[in-house]
């Protein structure tokens, strides 16, 4: 664990230097979050490095509390042995590749139904009194519940995980597109009218840029939930994904890379989240504008 | 420039409203409350009147039924002796707060009506930059509307109105959130304009100065439920400078302006309502 803790240290010898707060050039869009100080940077590693001592102690002693034991549990460098080796192992790609596609196409799914529905329900009341009251229903039931039916009615098992996931991303870009939907004001609606813009050309043009912000919100979201959803439909029904991948470490008894497939899905999570989060921004250069003044 | 230049910016027709026994009713069942009643009121093309009233006497509301944003209870509204049923962008109407879209830059803002209108990219810019150069803000032709001031945005408020060359300008208390300096100049500003885009303009206030400074002619209302006190020409020569407002004609008329709004019963000030109906 030489790596965090010497990184921490030279880190706080910095930490008496003047603060840099301020010497960053003139930021005109301050969107994305702000640096921290050096200080506070080398108190978070920090605590991330004891996080890892503690765990190679209580694995390396193989400390048993009873109610939670460590028994079985790898140590940080057996986890990290076995990252490295399936970094170079061939089926991995093919992991990663199952996994990417169910996300993705579950989570495209969702962007397209979540907003068009949530278009719909913000803007009508008729959208709002038919569809709103079955998928407030549906809404509560967890993705894991989903997954019996959902083997019974796709007869594909790809098709039936990439619904999944597509379920556990949809509500939170549904509902942020409703919420961005109604978040636009009268105003701008009745301006853009007399302006000559009739129905189609409100949505268009005022509507769909006026909750892009709210959506950019949920899909950020609804990308995390999709992954949290892929990896439990994989340990059920899948042949080839991180999740599958996890769940027959387990059964092969390869305890070293439960964690490594654990840090893989939480990476890839982080990181696709990251991505649309980017996206999200680059498609609404406004947001912030002005801020600066 | 060749394509601004063809583009006169001048409206097509004239101009000419007609409000006839108007009412306006806002609420529901037993909330509901007449907010102006009989008013009659024909504006001729091309003149600039003001609609002077206290706060909630329902000179917005009225505003808004001229845009089409809301309905009369009773009575009716023409523009050209065409009745009004709905927005159109003929009538083109300035808020108090501004309505710049917060996703388009200044140049995209002003260029929106003629997008409307199926203008193609490269001309509708070119006709909102020429309409930018008139209101000062050609330097922020690539800003964000929330990178403005407060007087920024309303100028461009105005030049998004203008593209469509409306044969009316409809402004609710354009200037009544800015500070005084900025109303001064915003004024000034204003005639300026209408100098080169000779609309009839309906322009809402419960500034004196500012109505008597501005206007050809000026409309008084009463308390709410609002109805036209009184209707005073204002035969001040164009154009008009500061040096106005200390003129005795001009002390006069605001004379009898303060005695009319004084004199009017109802003492208790009322929420101000908005052209597109309850806030």
């Amino acid at each position: 664990m030489s790596g965090p803790m010497s990184g921490s240290i030279s880190a706080s010898a910095i930490e008496t230097a003047p603060p840099i707060r301020g010497a960053r050039g003139p930021a005109i869009r301050a969107r994305s979050p702000r640096t921290l100080p050096l200080g506070r940077l080398a108190r978070r590693g920090l605590a991330l490095a004891l996080s890892l001592a503690a765990w190679h102690l209580a694995a390396s002693h193989r400390l048993d509390l009873g109610l939670v034991t460590f028994r079985n549990v790898p140590t940080p460098a057996a986890a990290a042995q076995a990252a490295w080796a399936l970094l170079h192992a061939p089926l991995l790609p093919t992991h990663l590749g199952a996994s990417l596609v169910r996300v993705l196409s579950g989570f495209l799914a969702a962007l397209g139904t979540g907003i068009a529905l949530g278009l719909a329900i913000g803007r009508s009341r008729l959208a709002r009194d038919l569809l709103l009251p079955p998928l407030e229903v549906l809404r509560p039931i967890p993705a894991v519940a989903w997954i019996p039916l959902a083997i019974l009615m796709f007869p594909s098992s790809e098709v039936s995980m990439a619904f999944i996931t597509f379920t556990g991303a949809l509500f939170p870009i549904l509902l942020n597109t409703v919420h961005g939907v109604e978040s636009v004001h009268p105003r701008l609606v009745a301006a853009a009218r007399s302006l000559g813009a009739g129905d189609t050309a409100i949505l268009r043009e005022v509507i769909l840029p006026g909750a892009a912000p709210s959506i950019v919100t949920g899909a950020a979201i609804g990308m995390g939930t999709a992954w949290f959803c892929l990896v439990t439909a994989e340990m059920i029904s899948g042949q080839y994904g991180i999740g599958y991948f996890t769940w027959e470490s387990y059964t092969l008894q390869n305890y070293d890379d439960i964690v490594v497939g654990m840090l893989l899905i939480g990476l890839l999570g982080m990181g696709s989240s990251l991505v649309v989060r980017w996206l999200g921004e680059r498609a609404t250069p406004w947001i912030g504008a002005g801020a600066q003044r | 420039m060749s394509a601004g230049a063809a583009w006169a910016g001048l409206p097509a027709a004239d101009g000419h409203v007609a409000i006839r026994g108007g009412a306006i009713r806002l609420g529901r069942g037993a909330a509901a409350f007449d907010v102006v009643e009989n008013i009659g009121l024909d504006i001729p093309a091309r003149q600039f009147v003001c609609i002077l009233g206290p706060s909630g006497c329902g000179k917005s509301t009225l505003l808004g039924a001229v845009a089409g944003h809301l309905a009369l209870s009773r009575g009716s509204v023409s523009l050209d002796g065409q009745a009004v049923t709905g927005p159109h962008p003929d009538r083109g109407i300035v808020f108090q707060q501004h309505t710049l879209f917060p996703w388009l830059s200044v140049l995209d803002n002003v260029a929106f009506g003629s997008k409307m209108s199926g203008v193609g990219r490269a001309e509708r810019r070119e006709r909102a930059r020429a309409l930018l150069a008139q209101v000062g803000l050609s330097d922020f032709v690539e800003a964000y509307p929330a990178e403005l001031s407060g007087g920024m945005q309303q100028r461009v408020e105005i030049a998004r109105a203008l593209i469509n060359q409306p044969r009316v300008l409809l402004m609710d208390e354009p200037f009544g959130a800015l500070d005084a300096q900025t109303r001064l100049t915003m004024q000034e500003l204003l005639l300026d304009i209408w100098t080169r885009h000779r609309t009839t303009i309906l322009f809402v206030t419960h500034d004196i100065d500012e109505a008597l400074f501005l206007a050809d002619r000026l409309i008084v209302m009463t308390p709410r439920p609002g109805r036209i006190l009184d209707d005073i020409p204002l035969a001040f020569g164009r154009p008009r400078d500061r040096g106005l407002i200390t003129d005795p004609r001009f002390t006069a008329i605001k004379q009898r302006c303060l005695a009319l709004l004084q004199g009017a019963p109802g003492g208790v000030p009322l929420a101000r309502l908005s052209p597109i109906g309850m806030p």
